[in-house]
């Protein structure tokens, strides 16, 4: 039974260390579908974790935490799809200036929005956080039982991503995304407002990172840190390319991140001999080897689904 | 009436100087904003930020010892932006070179004539930085891989090789972190304060790289490789190799800022190396609008609100990341703005009499 022990194990830290992943990784596949880049998420997670934090400790409701770090995600989108689409900016330089300015907006909130007993600072406060809800009975079943001793982020995960793939496959809805980022001249002729679609989906993609963000502060490493994402939003847009833009894939992705976090917590955890730096450099090896791995098989003339107007600002030809 | 954007055909002047002033000025705005919710007056904040960065030698010396690296690496940021190569990984390509740097001052001083050590403990660092850009770099010009992703995870990387090396494997005995300090022939000369020499190297290699790039070759190449491949490609310019010795040049002035940052500060590898500067050259480097002159002057006012910001700090208590968030702000409003160098606004009535063909189809051109 030991094995089965140290899979359930596994498999339990993997979907508590990807989740974040799974919700910044659809959320920015729904922005990417659009055409928009958001190289942004990085600072958005940041932003939102310490919100949802401060938001938790206070109010003591996870769920309107939940709230607020959708709402400062969505806002940070907000911007990023103010800046390129409106006013036509380099998505790459609006992205990294939305995930600088992100990361000083945390540290700073995190050093003021604490109590005036703790020098106004959050670290090191306790507040409220998901805890894992055993599903009895399901929860028993060897190895897959993992699957139901999640807290409740996750489990509403497992509608999330289904809904995420029907509403982008399924619906009218999901098919006028896709054809703006795939060609929005032709979306524009068939009478689909290019513009607003673009907004709404970078505001809901920043929402879903948000929720990516509360997840850390409240469920992973309940608490904040200063750097508590320690790169996962970068990471996420590998993921992205990782799933070929498919929400349904995007589990996929962020399980292998996840379980490289579980297998390094395992071997620190048994006492290995490799100095933990080197284990820590593991996700973004990784990171690079996958980067390398797709683009190597695109290359070799496979369509691994990049939307085709992915990146390229869109202007009506008025005159 | 409508309002139009006209893409213009050649970039504004005017635009090109109000816009980062006007960027600047409402980045403080923003940044007020944000002081009044937390309680505090902005301009008696950025009075005191002010006078703390300005207002005395110790704080210009200070100003100069956050601009020396800053200075650096936006200028290295600034190399590979303009041929579009996005490379945010200056954070990691700095901390190695501040490891090389160390590697040689540590350990090379028994074996090597002591003269010697200085220079080539700088060398080092620019290679280390080079190898480490230029590893992305390789990985583009062959594979195509992204770029943007490839330098940052590479920065993770290269900071947890450097904790582990100042915490574990080069740690001095009888401390806790840190390693030995250098011998002192090893140790980066000062000119005031705790500002060092490295300063002569920044001005004099922004003043050869805006030579280089006004009036070069290899400065032509960049800015056809920037602005149009296709037509490098037509002119025979070999765009896998521009790119890989251009970043591995970019990643050296990055290692070079880590070099003369642990060779003329803390004297020792220890914590303070990776403080982001990496990033901040970012904003810079795009302030700048990719030139080096700029990146001088806008480096200067970026060391500014960080000391300023440690300044307030200490005097008023407010978080030193005021100066981080009000650095963060200056990008948002002034990629706004480069709407307005790029594209003329204009106003237009309707036409009673709509000529077709003697238009200039503008909008066209805008999109392509």
């Amino acid at each position: 039974m030991g094995f089965a022990l140290l899979l359930t194990s596994i498999l339990t830290i993997t979907l508590r260390a990807g989740t974040s992943l799974i919700y910044a990784t659809v959320g920015e596949i729904y922005t990417e579908r659009s055409g928009i880049l958001n190289l942004g998420i990085e600072g958005m997670m940041l932003t939102s974790a310490v919100v949802a934090f401060g938001v938790a400790y206070y109010s003591g409701s996870v769920w309107l935490a939940v709230g607020a770090a959708m709402l400062a995600g969505g806002t940070l989108a907000s911007i990023h799809a103010f800046l390129t689409v409106t006013m036509r900016a380099n998505q790459v330089v609006s992205g990294l200036s939305i995930t600088i300015f992100g990361g000083g907006l945390a540290s700073f909130l995190g050093e003021r929005l604490g109590p005036a007993t703790n020098n106004y600072a959050l670290v090191g406060l306790v507040g409220p956080r998901f805890s894992a809800v055993v599903i009895p009975g399901l929860s028993e079943i060897p190895v897959m039982g993992a699957l139901f001793r999640q807290d409740m982020l996750t489990y509403v995960l497992y509608l999330l991503v289904p809904l995420a793939w029907a509403y982008l496959y399924k619906t009218r809805d999901g098919l006028n995304l896709r054809a703006v980022g795939e060609n929005p001249q032709t979306a524009d002729a068939m009478g689909v407002n290019v513009m607003r679609v673009r907004y709404l989906a970078t505001i809901i993609g920043g929402m879903l990172v948000g929720v990516g963000g509360a997840h850390l502060s409240l469920g992973y490493a309940p608490g904040w840190s200063e750097n508590i994402t320690g790169g996962r939003g970068w990471i996420v847009i590998p993921l992205v390319i990782f799933a070929m833009w498919n929400p349904a894939r995007a589990v996929l992705g962020a399980i292998l991140f996840g379980g490289i976090n579980a297998v390094q917590f395992r071997l620190q955890a048994g006492g290995t001999t490799v100095p933990s730096a080197y284990l820590n450099m593991l996700p973004y090896l990784a990171t690079i080897l996958v980067l390398v791995a797709m683009t190597s098989w695109e290359t070799l003339s496979h369509h691994i689904g990049a939307p085709a107007a992915l990146g390229v600002a869109y202007m009506r030809e008025d005159k | 009436m409508k309002l139009v954007l006209h893409k213009r055909e050649t970039v504004s002047k005017r635009a090109v100087v109000l816009v980062p002033i006007v960027s600047f000025a409402v980045s403080l705005f923003l940044g007020g904003i944000l002081l009044i919710l937390s309680g505090a007056n902005p301009l008696v904040a950025y009075g005191a930020m002010f006078r703390g960065a300005f207002g005395s030698s110790v704080g210009w010396t200070e100003v100069l010892v956050k601009g020396i690296p800053l200075m650096l690496t936006g200028l290295g940021v600034a190399l590979a932006f303009r041929l579009r190569f996005w490379n945010i990984g200056a954070e990691g390509q700095l901390t190695l070179g501040a490891v090389a740097a160390s590697g040689v001052a540590l350990f090379w001083s028994q074996r090597l004539p002591s003269w010697t050590i200085l220079p080539l403990a700088i060398l080092a660092g620019c290679v280390a930085g080079a190898l480490w850009a230029g590893l992305p770099a390789v990985l583009k010009a062959v594979l195509k891989v992204d770029e943007t992703l490839t330098t940052l995870m590479l920065n993770y990387v290269a900071i947890l090789y450097y904790e582990h090396l100042y915490h574990v494997t080069w740690r001095a005995p009888g401390y806790n972190s840190g390693t030995e300090r250098f011998p002192e022939f090893a140790w980066l000369p000062r000119i005031a304060g705790r500002a060092h020499m490295g300063i002569f190297f920044a001005l004099i290699l922004a003043v050869v790289l805006w030579w280089m790039f006004k009036h070069s070759r290899w400065g032509f190449e960049l800015k056809i490789i920037g602005s149009n491949p296709t037509a490098a490609r037509y002119l025979g310019i070999s765009i896998a190799r521009s790119i890989v010795l251009t970043i591995l040049i970019s990643g050296a002035l990055s290692g070079l800022a880590g070099a003369l940052e642990v060779l003329g500060i803390a004297r020792r590898l220890q914590q303070g190396v990776a403080v982001g500067y990496g990033y901040t050259a970012i904003i810079i480097a795009w302030m700048a609008q990719l030139n080096p002159l700029g990146v001088i002057m806008v480096a200067m006012m970026m060391a500014g609100l960080l000391v300023g910001g440690d300044q307030i700090q200490m005097r008023m208590r407010l978080p030193a990341s005021v100066g981080v968030v009000l650095q963060g702000m200056l990008l948002l409003p002034m990629l706004a703005g480069s709407l307005f160098t790029e594209y003329a606004l204009e106003i237009k009535r309707p036409e009673k009499l709509p000529v077709a063909g003697l238009q200039q189809d503008v909008g066209k051109e805008a999109t392509g």
